[in-house]
């Protein structure tokens, strides 16, 4: 067999496509640009909720949050590097987010206004994630496919650290209540928006799913979650704000509204609430650390000479 | 959690040894001792596990404000990684202090609720650093310190601050060791680099020297074989400091005595403007709703 029909074998049986293998250009850029704007999210990701760890209100929870950023930099990394077996390069790839030439996931251009915040965003937004990535853990890239094995135990972890935070926050004062009402509120539609368009308008999606690099349509997964989440908010005591939610038994799923999708397509262009600070903060921390990178090339550069 | 559901891992409490960062955590302190050794006035056990615990609290503040501006993703891994040990350390120590205390302070009542004043951590602690080189020639210094520190705390008569001593020094040796890594890298590095961290190391210097002035807390504890004396960890920190000057092409850093106000210092709760500052931000909403469930 030749690369390809070994490719073509290899997708058919459901095994994993590694980095050695041959590939069509295609599926190595797709993987690539995939890949990158997941890691890209991560790092972006760590900014609304990294903002409330010196603010954190008890050290139990700051030591969580802090943990949970830094879980979020190591997923970042581990993509990065998974990235890097398909030819990529990571400061390159960095140059792409902070020039605005690759995406990540447009739910961090909303703000984090208050605490409860911190828990939305691991119950609905980090329940969202691992809803699109528990499937790519079959994805037909083998050295992804692993990573979102280990990224999704942990996000799922988060989730619960999330979920948790609001059950006692519900416990509490009645401004704690409110805050979380009003964190569920503003996350809510965003966190539906994570799974992309619809599948009528989802461009890339067909040959996704030829590749296997994707498992399920967009509106499916979409509908998972909001089954899924319905009796979790019930548990916590919260309105999900959408006056359309409600079961259909013919269906054997909810019914919801209609999402805003000029919202959706405005924020993935760079006009959400906070798509210029988030670039910005990035660009600046990747400005500010050019002269230490640049140090310790020099210094290693020097070592490696002396041994010479 | 079946990967089919990932909804799964709410109501599934009994799977934490598997997470990297589990909840599962070890108590360190499970079944040490926690009465106060004999001969030992407990309000000095009091302040001197503040002192400790401040020490971290302030510091780990400090590194949580570096977290998402690092150079590179392994430093902004590592450095959440020392502000999160340091933090761990503070929550042991401000713990051990509210319950020798008695009074019913936890943890959160005495991060939270103190004024400045009341805080007793060293003024180096406070400082912010206003580039990488500034953020690593702070935490070389005060790892070198603590380390140092900690190691002689391990062989305290106090079992709990014994148990703290001898679980920090396997966090802070790493500690030392990154930040002394870079300060070798950046003071070899470029012309630039150098001169950075040669401004860095100098701007440090003059608050290092009320790190080895013992407080009158520590002198008496340290004769009841409790604490350590501070002064004694000098000699350690100059030939460790004097080491890694010399690898990154650094002047030697100099001798220099403490600065204090009064006669006072940090130890005493007078410290810098930074300190009202750090509390301002870190105690903001833990104050605005008492009585919050969190």
């Amino acid at each position: 067999m030749n690369g390809e029909q070994v490719f073509e074998d290899t997708l058919a049986k459901d095994q994993r496509v590694e980095p050695r293998d041959w590939m069509p250009d295609g599926y190595r850029k797709t993987m690539i640009r995939q890949i990158a704007q997941h890691a890209h999210s991560e790092i972006i990701g760590m900014q609304p909720e990294g903002a409330w760890i010196t603010r954190a209100p008890t050290l139990r929870r700051k030591a969580i949050l802090l943990a949970k950023v830094q879980d979020e930099a190591g997923h970042g990394l581990y993509l990065y590097s998974a990235a890097e077996t398909l030819g990529a390069d990571r400061g390159d790839l960095t140059r792409r987010l902070i020039e605005g030439r690759q995406k990540y996931s447009s739910i961090f251009n909303y703000p984090t206004l208050t605490f409860a915040d911190v828990g939305v965003i691991g119950w609905l937004v980090d329940g969202a994630a691992i809803c699109n990535q528990v499937p790519l853990c079959r994805s037909s890239f083998g050295p992804y496919a692993r990573a979102m094995i280990r990224i999704c135990k942990e996000e799922s972890f988060h989730q619960r650290q999330g979920y948790e935070l609001l059950m006692t926050m519900m416990s509490g004062t009645a401004a704690q209540r409110a805050m979380v009402q009003d964190a569920t509120d503003r996350w809510w539609w965003p966190s539906l928006m994570m799974f992309g368009p619809p599948d009528a308008e989802s461009p890339n999606s067909a040959q996704s799913m030829a590749w296997k690099i994707k498992r399920h349509s967009n509106d499916e997964l979409r509908q998972r979650f909001v089954d899924m989440s319905v009796p979790q908010a019930e548990a916590l005591g919260v309105t999900l704000p959408d006056p359309a939610l409600r079961w259909n038994a013919d269906r054997g799923h909810h019914d919801f509204g209609e999402i805003d999708w000029a919202e959706f397509k405005k924020v993935i262009a760079g006009s959400g609430p906070m798509n210029q600070e988030r670039l910005a903060h990035r660009r600046r921390a990747d400005e500010d650390g050019a002269w230490v990178r640049e140090a310790a090339a020099a210094h290693a550069a020097k070592r490696s000479g002396a041994q010479r | 959690m079946s990967f089919d559901d990932a909804y799964d891992a709410l109501t599934d409490h009994d799977d934490d040894t598997r997470w990297a960062y589990g909840t599962g955590f070890a108590d360190p302190l499970a079944g040490v001792p926690t009465a106060v050794p004999d001969g030992v006035d407990p309000a000095d056990l009091v302040a001197y596990s503040l002192m400790l615990g401040d020490d971290a609290l302030v510091m780990s503040h400090r590194l949580q404000q570096w977290v998402t501006r690092a150079p590179e993703l392994e430093d902004e891994m590592a450095i959440a990684n020392i502000g999160l040990d340091l933090l761990g350390q503070a929550r042991l120590l401000l713990s051990r202090a509210g319950e020798v205390e008695g009074a019913g302070r936890g943890e959160d009542a005495l991060a939270y609720l103190r004024d400045p004043a009341g805080f007793r951590n060293v003024r180096l602690a406070e400082l912010a650093a206003e580039d990488f080189a500034h953020l690593v020639a702070h935490l070389l210094v005060f790892a070198t310190w603590r380390l140092a520190l900690l190691d002689r705390l391990s062989a305290s008569r106090d079992p709990v601050l014994a148990a703290i001593g001898a679980k920090g020094v396997k966090e802070v040796t790493y500690h030392r060791e990154y930040a002394a890594g870079w300060v070798v890298r950046l003071g070899d590095g470029t012309e630039v680099s150098h001169a950075r961290m040669r401004a860095a190391a100098e701007a440090i210097e003059p608050l290092a020297g009320e790190l080895f002035a013992p407080h009158e807390i520590e002198l008496r504890l340290a004769a009841a074989g409790v604490a350590v004396d501070p002064a004694t960890l000098r000699p350690e920190f100059d030939d460790v400091l004097t080491q890694v000057h010399q690898l990154a092409t650094l002047p030697p850093p100099p001798a220099r005595d403490a600065v204090t106000t009064s006669g006072a210092s940090g130890r005493d709760g007078i410290h810098g403007p930074e300190l009202a500052e750090i509390l301002a931000e870190m105690q903001e909403l833990a104050r605005a709703i008492p009585g919050g469930a969190w």
